[in-house]
């Protein structure tokens, strides 16, 4: 048992060092621009199409889901700021990052492990490259700022998915709907969901970079890197989460 | 040949655990020298060059490059002294999402900024050439076979002109035609650019084609030191039984 708790507290104090190193080195130069462009690429566009889908499907089935109980209440015309409120405030950014979760963390996982178990990593270090520079830092920060963008185009397809469900069994004009969405909304809603995401993003790319960087042994080892990432990252994106809840709670 | 050594390994320990595999290395290369270090797998030789180059922190022990103690460096300082050794790795470790060209040229852009595309592709190219393979610079490493990967993580080597190479088992791994060219390749950069070459094998025609001077590695210590035919005529038995099946 107390060997459990050294091992994770050695665990934690890894991860926190890793953490640091990141900061360390995001403001010493030289920044590796090229190759933060191409994580970009890689993390944010290449999730467009399954982000865009998971949102508006989101939007749909919870606008047909919870039109049953909004009538009996009939509170139907609810209906469209309800659904855009828990899209944005709640729905969207954790179904999104545990999506990235799974798509960005595991492939970033893959990919460092295997260059560390195939010595790639050792050989960018002896030719005088700093591997953290060059994959870390640039990995964890286009995860950062491309998370949150990811999320808001959950939100807007989202919405545009909600419209759709909203007629199947009444009719309402785009414009009409989106006003309503609108008049719904709240500066407040909309800040702390945003902000949150970036944290998403954050442990996204770091947890996936550290289980890369750590894995050890043979190619084993690159699967359960990038197993490890993605349930890590899901995790932590539903403790951040629920962190982020309790202090806009204290705000309002 | 100067009797100025250009490493210079003392009392060298390194551990994991409680696996103790390296207990007080001692060996100096001079400059232009190539030397082997010959001893069975999981003897520690790897070790000991990740050691050298800083990949591995060291125990115990004085490590010297070009009269530097690269144990007590700062990360900058040591990456200065990396530029000028050359490292290559067992199974090549080449940037497999990168073409041979990407390959070259990464190290390369990293380190000299100022050079032009053209003045990049000829170095490449140039380097390519060392090893016989121009035709691969498109390539994948994927679509690279076992020798090939060796020459262009050679190539890649030679291109920031290093005065050191470290060979991690050059030779591991291919057919004994194949193995031979490396040797081959290897003796000739060895004279075309006078560089110092620590060399580790347990290939044995290899330690007789490129070294100069072989030393042996047993129990985490140098068990044995001296010139092919000398180790070849050694009176320690267990010496003898590496040369067995030259
Ligand atoms: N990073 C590490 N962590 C733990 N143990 C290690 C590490 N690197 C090497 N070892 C251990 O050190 C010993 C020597 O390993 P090394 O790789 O130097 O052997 P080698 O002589 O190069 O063998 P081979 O010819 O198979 O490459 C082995 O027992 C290995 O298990
Ligand atoms: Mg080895």
């Amino acid at each position: 048992m107390i060997a459990f708790i050294k091992k994770q507290l050695t665990q934690a104090g890894k991860f926190s060092r890793f953490i640091g190193r990141f900061f360390r080195e995001l403001f010493v130069p030289p920044f590796q621009f090229n190759e933060f462009i191409r994580q970009c690429y890689t993390i944010g566009y290449k999730s467009l199409p399954l982000v865009g889908i998971t949102g508006f499907i989101m939007g749909l089935v919870l606008t047909i889901q919870s039109r049953p109980t909004m009538t009996k209440f009939g509170a139907e015309s609810w209906l469209p700021g309800m659904v855009s409120l828990s899209l944005i405030r709640e729905i969207a950014p954790v179904i999104t990052a545990l999506i990235c979760a799974g798509k960005i963390a595991s492939g970033i996982g893959a990919e460092l492990g295997s260059m560390k178990v195939t010595s790639q990593l050792n050989a960018m270090e002896v030719s005088a490259i700093n591997p953290y520079k060059y994959l870390v830092v640039t990995r964890v920060l286009a995860s950062t700022l491309m998370v949150p963008l990811l999320v808001i185009l959950a939100d807007l397809v989202g919405i545009y998915g909600g419209y759709i469900g909203y007629n199947v069994h009444s009719s309402i004009g785009l414009l009409r709907y989106f006003s309503e969405v609108i008049e719904n909304l709240d500066f407040l809603d909309i800040i702390p969901a945003t902000i949150k995401t970036f944290f998403f993003g954050f442990f996204i790319g770091v947890i996936g970079c550290y289980k890369g960087f750590n894995a050890s042994g043979g190619t084993a080892s690159v699967g359960r890197a990038a197993n490890s990432a993605v349930v890590t990252a899901s995790l932590s994106i539903f403790v951040v989460d629920m962190l982020a809840v309790q202090i806009t709670d204290l705000f309002y | 040949m100067s009797e100025q050594p250009i490493i210079s390994i003392k009392n060298l320990h390194k551990s994991f655990g409680k696996n103790k595999v390296l207990r007080g290395i001692n060996l100096t290369v001079n400059k232009g020298e190539d030397l082997v270090i010959l001893g069975r797998s999981g003897s520690g030789k790897s070790v000991t060059i990740e050691c050298l180059v800083g990949l591995l922190e060291a125990d115990k022990g004085k490590i010297e490059v070009f009269g530097i103690d690269v144990t007590k460096l700062n990360y900058k300082e040591l990456n200065k002294i990396r530029l000028r050794i050359g490292f290559m790795f067992q199974n090549g470790a080449l940037y497999d999402s990168m073409s041979v060209r990407e390959n070259l040229a990464f190290t390369l852009k990293h380190h000299t900024k100022h050079l032009s595309e053209d003045e990049v592709e000829k170095q490449i190219n140039e380097a390519l050439e060392n090893v016989g393979l121009k035709e691969a610079i498109d390539k994948m490493p994927t679509e690279l076979s076992g020798g090939m990967i060796k020459r262009i993580g050679l190539a890649r080597t030679l291109i920031i002109k290093p005065e050191i190479i470290l060979y991690d088992e050059p030779t591991a791994g291919l057919d004994t035609i194949t193995a031979k060219e490396i040797s081959e390749l290897i003796l000739s950069v060895q004279n075309k650019y006078k560089t110092t070459a620590l060399i580790i094998t347990h290939d044995i025609t290899c330690a007789k084609m490129t070294g100069n001077r072989i030393m042996i590695l047993k129990d985490g210590l140098i068990h044995a030191e001296g010139t092919f035919n000398e180790l070849k005529n050694s009176i320690d038995d267990w010496v003898r039984s590496f040369f067995e099946y030259e």
